[in-house]
């Protein structure tokens, strides 16, 4: 059966007269010794690094199994999938524009894009959480006015940013990421074809309409893996944020605990679980979106134009 | 509207004087970098002619095309089509740059097809056409949609509505672009080697929406290898080579009795 329908569709509707298919080929398939050996060699010692891993006093599986669920645990995961979603939406609508203003015919915004990239980029993320987590420090109030003029129209105290730690995390991380999705995006934008933007131009579309409607979105069959990546990634930079104090995600949860319980083994395990855990939902996510932003390109199109077309004669009939 | 049938584009009609021309080039200079590319164009497209533009790679057809409709700045000369000087507006003896929302108004009249079709990869076929006239012209989503479907048929794609350029041939992709341009009804039709990235055996079928366009009295600059395209439907013929027009005329006498010794090489190669 199978042979059959490849040759159908390999020969367009002439399928080959069946007595003029030579018999297949028979022959005993290259051994592939090495292969064997190491595969043996590998396992073996993977199976006595489990082993130890999984046999050791020091990991106490009961605590970990006691602590994976915990009230506490779930509320640190929840947070972590929070912060790592908020952050990356920030980080993309700002990666966004900056990559816009960077391309920019304008020499001032692509000044000023250049100069974000440069400092977020040229400095530690670690080194700009803690400096977040002390912008108190620095600036005691914030107002809302014109400089040199002593006009306000109003300030606040900046403790009321820093004590919500969740802010402070948010600010750090979000603006960190636009500098690095900026690159991403920009990198999306350059490799849509110089063709789209003059045939879109030829249409009496202006460059805003262009950036929206045809190179943004073809952009983003570049940019959505490598963003995809950076979710992950960014999944993981949260639980730099525990140097804030304070539990505002999982590891900084986990870290008060066992600073006071001891139990370092065990609740870096149950750290290590769920930030596998999420990382392996989000690269399945990955997969979907990939698949909804590669429109146009793949062969499953066939099927949904087809679909859409049975649509568009139901309605005609009905 | 008996014709109605036939007849692919229904365009505006050119709001021109008697006798004014669609495209006027006077003295046209184009450089990039040190390059000099048009040395001096005149030439003149009257409503509802086809002027076709033949010579060597490199001469300059393309880059004037690209310039008639503005995605090239002319160095020096002037433009005008359909009486207005494109890209700038003149007061008294001083130019003024026209900002991208007034050039994109401009190019919204004229159509162009590319070589290389340039569709839009993540839209349907409809999606192609109908994109332009809904977002720049504001046409309600339905009546775009009806117009899209009747333009698409009238080029022989009325069963690819649905389907993604991807999926359709060189010369299906070409005649959606044509319909995509044809969508913003047009005054003017620029044609930058339509069949040059075709197959040979769908060249004709892309040929043949365009010579019913002529006939039904669409204005078209079209820059192309097809000589035999140019004698049937041309009403003017330019031969570009060096970044200046070597002959011009009627193709009877450009195509048929050229009178300079570079066109009848230039034939006597493609004809051969």
């Amino acid at each position: 059966m199978a042979t059959q329908d490849q040759s159908l569709s390999a020969g367009a509707g002439l399928p080959a007269p069946a007595e003029a298919r030579p018999e297949a080929i028979k022959a005993i398939p290259v051994r592939h010794w090495g292969r064997w050996i190491s595969a043996v060699v590998v396992i073996y010692l993977v199976v006595a690094l489990m082993y130890s891993f999984i046999k050791s006093p020091n990991v106490d599986w009961a605590t970990v199994g006691n602590f994976l669920f915990k009230p506490l645990v779930l509320h640190g995961v929840l947070l972590t999938i929070e912060l790592t979603f908020v952050c990356m939406v920030v980080g993309a609508i700002g990666g966004t524009v900056l990559a816009v203003m960077r391309l920019s015919d304008n020499p001032v915004l692509s000044t000023i894009a250049w100069a974000y990239i440069w400092f977020f980029r040229g400095t530690p993320v670690y080194v700009q959480i803690i400096l977040w987590g002390n912008i108190g420090v620095l600036w005691t109030r914030f107002y809302a006015g014109l400089p040199f003029t002593g006009l306000a129209l109003g300030s606040t105290s900046s403790g009321h940013l820093v004590n919500n730690l969740f802010v402070v995390a948010v600010l750090a991380l979000g603006l960190n990421e636009a500098a690095y999705a900026a690159e991403l995006v920009r990198a999306g934008i350059i490799s849509v074809d110089a063709g789209q933007t003059e045939a879109a131009s030829s249409l009496g579309m202006s460059p805003t309409l262009i950036m929206r409607r045809i190179v943004l979105p073809q952009a983003m069959r570049v940019i959505i893996p490598t963003m995809g990546n950076e979710t992950i990634s960014m999944l993981k930079t949260t639980s730099l944020l525990a140097v804030l104090g304070g539990g505002v995600e999982l590891f900084g949860r986990l870290q008060i605990v066992y600073s006071q319980t001891f139990q370092v083994i065990p609740l870096l395990v149950v750290a290590c679980i769920w930030y596998l855990a999420i990382t392996t939902v989000l690269t399945i996510g990955q997969v979907y979106l990939e698949r909804y932003f590669g429109k146009g390109f793949g062969q499953k199109e066939a099927e949904a134009a087809e679909k859409r077309a049975g649509r568009r004669a139901a309605r005609a009939h009905g | 509207m008996a014709d109605d049938a036939t007849q692919i584009a229904t365009q505006a009609v050119p709001e021109l004087a008697v006798g004014e021309p669609m495209v006027k080039a006077e003295q046209v200079w184009k450089s990039f970098g040190k390059l000099d590319v048009l040395k001096g164009i005149d030439f003149e497209v009257m409503p509802q002619q086809t002027y076709v533009l033949l010579g060597p790679s490199g001469g300059g057809k393309s880059t004037l095309l690209r310039c008639i409709n503005h995605l090239e700045k002319i160095n020096a000369g002037k433009l005008w089509v359909a009486g207005e000087l494109m890209g700038y507006r003149q007061r008294g003896d001083v130019l003024h740059e026209m900002k991208s929302r007034d050039v994109a108004r401009q190019r919204s009249t004229i159509g162009m097809v590319f070589q290389r079709f340039n569709l839009f990869p993540h839209m349907t076929a409809i999606q192609n056409v109908m994109e332009s006239p809904i977002r720049v012209q504001h046409v309600p989503h339905k009546v775009a949609d009806k117009e899209a479907e009747d333009l698409l048929r009238r080029v022989g794609l009325g069963e690819k509505l649905d389907t993604y350029p991807a999926q359709l041939s060189g010369g299906q992709q070409q005649r959606v672009a044509i319909a995509r341009a044809l969508a913003m009804k047009p005054k003017l039709m620029l044609f930058d080697e339509p069949t040059s990235a075709l197959d040979p055996e769908l060249v004709g079928e892309v040929l043949d929406v365009m010579k019913q366009l002529a006939r039904d009295g669409m204005t078209m600059v079209v820059v192309t290898h097809e000589i035999g395209f140019a004698k049937e439907v041309a009403d003017g013929v330019a031969l570009m080579d060096g970044g200046v027009i070597v002959e011009k005329g009627p193709p009877q006498e450009v195509l048929v009795n050229p009178k300079e010794d570079r066109t009848k090489l230039f034939l006597s190669k493609v004809l051969a």
